[in-house]
């Protein structure tokens, strides 16, 4: 008797439109955040992920049944969704928010929920986190709110037909090895896979794939921030130091500065 | 030395090579000892290489230690002045000043001095001037001609020192610096501004902008902001004599009188040294954009420019080409260095090409690019193609074409031509060139010759080939089955054998390739006018 095959995974990819990695990000006159009116383009963690997502399936081909890139933001990420199409994703997800709200880590959580519970998925694979605010959490909290295993810091991946997930991830001190099974988020780190340049058949091909577009009601979303961010100011300019001659003038210095 | 007596020397000097296409040859008095046949057409007998330069001229006077007591009167700061004779530096600490970045000339300067102010220069020169010391204004040193370093023991005047913003009109854009101002700083201190520098090229980090201005370099974005000679608005030069003349004007309409700052421009300091600058800088744009191409043959090259003028226009700010050669030249160094190099196309071709568009209006741009390759693709002018998604993505691809300068100097002795022509016959000095030296059996199989490659790329848009031929290592055999082979080929062609480049040291015998005798005539008089006592870069440029 044959055994009967395992069904082939959908892997969701979460991807963020942030302010390019390679803008000098300046303060914004109102104090209250970063000026924005610069380059973005997607969060170098997610393209990563993208990659993996990718490479998993050309690995073994009998094993990915699909890949969906979503997106939590404003009309522009539109753009973001399609360039995670020409990497090799095949469909797209965009939860549109207003125009220059920022949307939080737990609401971003929320809506993946509502995500994963609207089609089936197995595996999730999402940036560590974002460059802009660095907050690196929402992995965790949709992991929690699903109930999920969750592998992060991912330098590593390797999903079997069986489900079994080996994960190797980058941890303080050296690398930490995880043995699990689907469902699993993973969240990537640097070291995981160099994404690979979207080649403009693929682009053109990319317009034609399908992305889905959902306002927040339609999933029962709320995005109201529950922080108010009070300033944002510039780090304090780096003094220059000095050199002296010698240790009697070193401490003599010390002493008039008072910390002697 | 009369002309009977030039005629004499020079029929003495052409007994052993002689070629059918000579006709005319006018001899004129040089700084040097050696009577050089002064090309009006092919066969410069003498072939300048590094290692049979002129013999010092004895017009000069050779610096002595009390020389160097009377200099250091004259400067601010005791370490303005560098020198082995008087034990404050020794020759290794003068090396970076005496050679030059491809390690190809090594002067013998004794003293480089490296004034803090405009005063400053003209006090040193001023004092040269009345000694009968022979100079080498120097800014970064990154010359590819032997333009910038002492041939003997001329006098460095590095202008490192001079290296302040003057002023900044953000309202038209006119930037007042320092001649010793870095490039990559200049454009730094622009950029905070939302403004760019009309000058970009791959020694940005290393090259000043005044010694730009002098070599009238050209670089990745000639195509879309044009040239120095219509940048530039206004210079302060410090002339052979001493005297400064402040020609410093931030006005973009001003028609009275010669335009003297042109003279200088591109002028490789012979006729004085440039220590301010006034330019004319264009808005940065907010959007940019890069994408790169495989092609299957020139022709198809071509054409795509054709249509990338036609359907990018405005927002058009560089188009590469590089060959397959090239390509393979900067995935050879990669590996060597154990990288292993990330794949751009699926589709690879005999030809790439780069294209880079800046505009102030993101969507605009990218709608307008995104249909512009599509229409690329689909009428087949392009195998493959690849568009940077991020600003991470667009530096590696720059790279591509960036690197290919670096990996001719790392993998062999690179033999460097920079040509222009009408853009297309471009290539066929590429082919020519491999054929030949196919044909003398240097250039066989996979790296089996001599010659281990000949790559061609260069800023298309301006009909500037870059043209390198990397042998294993250097040799005269080679050198002789190339020069003056690339130099005929060249004229045949009505084109410029130093595109951008410059004469300096290197290319100055064969001026006569492309430059008529009249105008030969015309710069002489020139340079003996500003530079009667031939102070200024000797043994360069004009000789």
């Amino acid at each position: 008797m044959r055994p009967t095959l395992p069904s082939l995974i959908h892997i969701l990819v979460p991807v963020k439109r942030s302010i390019d990695y390679a803008v000098k990000i300046r303060v914004a006159s109102d104090q209250k955040g970063v000026d924005t009116s610069v380059k973005h383009s997607m969060n170098p963690f997610d393209e990563i992920a993208v990659e993996e997502a990718i490479k998993l399936r050309e690995r073994s081909k009998e094993l990915v049944e699909s890949i969906t890139a979503v997106s939590i933001g404003p009309a522009k990420s539109v753009d973001t969704i399609r360039t995670a199409l020409a990497m090799g994703a095949d469909t797209g997800i965009h939860i549109t928010t207003p125009e220059n709200v920022t949307v939080e880590p737990v609401s971003v959580a929320h809506a993946l929920k509502a995500v994963v519970e609207k089609n089936k998925y197995d595996l999730i694979i999402m940036g560590k986190q974002a460059i802009d605010d660095d907050s690196g959490s929402t992995g965790g909290m949709l992991a929690g709110m699903l109930g999920w295993s969750q592998a992060s810091f991912a330098s590593k991946l390797e999903v079997e037909s069986s489900g079994a997930v080996k994960v190797t991830r980058e941890i303080d001190g050296g690398l930490e090895k995880l043995e699990t099974k689907l469902p699993v988020i993973v969240t990537t780190d640097l070291r995981l896979n160099e994404p690979r340049f979207a080649t403009l058949p693929n682009i053109m091909k990319a317009k034609k794939k399908k992305i889905e577009s959902f306002k927040p009601e339609d999933l029962g979303l709320d995005f109201k921030p529950r922080m108010e961010t009070i300033s944002v100011s510039e780090p304090p300019v780096r003094q220059g130091g000095q050199k002296v001659e010698s240790v009697d003038e070193l401490i003599s210095r010390m002493k008039s500065a008072g910390v002697v | 030395m009369s002309l009977r007596q030039c005629l004499a020397s020079t029929s003495r000097a052409t007994a052993t090579k002689t070629r059918p296409r000579l006709t005319k040859s006018l001899c004129l008095p040089t700084l040097s000892g050696i009577s050089r046949l002064c090309p009006t057409g092919p066969a410069p007998v003498h072939v300048r290489h590094a290692s049979t330069l002129p013999q010092r001229s004895d017009r000069f006077n050779k610096l002595t230690k009390s020389h160097i007591g009377e200099l250091r009167k004259l400067v601010g700061s005791s370490s303005s002045i560098l020198s082995t004779l008087d034990g404050s530096a020794t020759e290794d600490d003068l090396k970076t000043y005496n050679n030059d970045w491809m390690n190809k000339y090594h002067g013998k300067s004794q003293v480089v001095a490296r004034p803090r102010s405009t005063e400053e220069v003209s006090k040193i020169m001023t004092w040269c001037y009345e000694n009968d010391i022979a100079v080498v204004p120097q800014g970064g040193n990154t010359g590819l001609v032997g333009g910038s370093n002492p041939i003997h023991d001329e006098l460095i005047i590095s202008l490192s020192s001079l290296n302040s913003v003057r002023s900044f009109d953000p309202v038209s854009g006119v930037l007042v610096a320092d001649a010793g101002m870095v490039l990559e700083s200049a454009d730094g201190y622009l950029a905070e501004k939302g403004f760019i520098y009309p000058l970009d090229l791959g020694a940005k980090g290393s090259c000043q902008i005044g010694g730009c201005v002098a070599t009238n370099a050209g670089g990745l974005r000639l195509l879309r902001y044009g040239s120095l000679h219509g940048s530039v608005l206004g210079l302060e030069v410090v002339l052979p004599d001493g005297k400064i003349w402040n020609g410093l004007s931030t006005l973009r309409k001003d028609n009275t009188g010669f335009d003297l700052k042109q003279l200088f421009i591109g002028s490789e300091g012979s006729i004085g040294i440039i220590t301010g600058i006034s330019i004319l800088c264009p808005r940065r744009s907010s959007s940019t954009n890069v994408a790169v191409f495989s092609l299957s043959s020139y022709e198809d090259v071509q054409k795509v420019f054709s249509e990338t003028k036609t359907h990018l226009g405005e927002i058009l700010s560089a188009f590469e080409f590089f060959d397959a050669a090239s390509y393979a030249l900067v995935r050879r160094m990669q590996k060597h260095h154990g990288e292993e190099p990330k794949k751009v196309f699926e589709q690879e071709g005999d030809f790439y090409v780069l294209i880079e568009t800046s505009g102030s209006n993101a969507e605009h741009d990218e709608e307008k690019l995104t249909n512009f390759v599509e229409h690329l693709m689909t009428s087949e002018m392009v195998l493959d193609g690849v568009l940077a998604q991020d600003t991470t993505q667009a530096h590696s691809l720059w790279s591509l074409r960036e690197l290919i300068t670096e990996a001719c100097t790392k993998l062999g002795a690179a033999f460097k031509y920079d040509l222009s022509t009408a853009p297309g016959e471009m290539y066929d000095l590429v082919e020519q060139m491999r054929a030949r030296l196919t044909e003398k059996g240097l250039l066989k199989g996979d790296w089996e010759g001599d010659v281990g490659a000949v790559v061609g790329f260069g800023h298309m848009g301006d009909g500037n080939l870059h043209l390198n031929i990397v042998a294993k290592q250097f040799s005269e055999k080679i050198q002789d089955v190339i020069e003056p082979f690339v130099y005929e080929m060249v004229k045949e062609k009505g084109g410029s054998i130093s595109a951008e480049h410059g004469l300096g040291s290197m290319k100055a015998p064969y001026i006569g390739y492309t430059k008529s005798e009249t105008s030969i005539e015309m710069m002489k008089q020139i340079k003996q006018m500003f530079d009667p006592k031939g102070l200024m870069n000797p043994y360069k440029y004009i000789v």
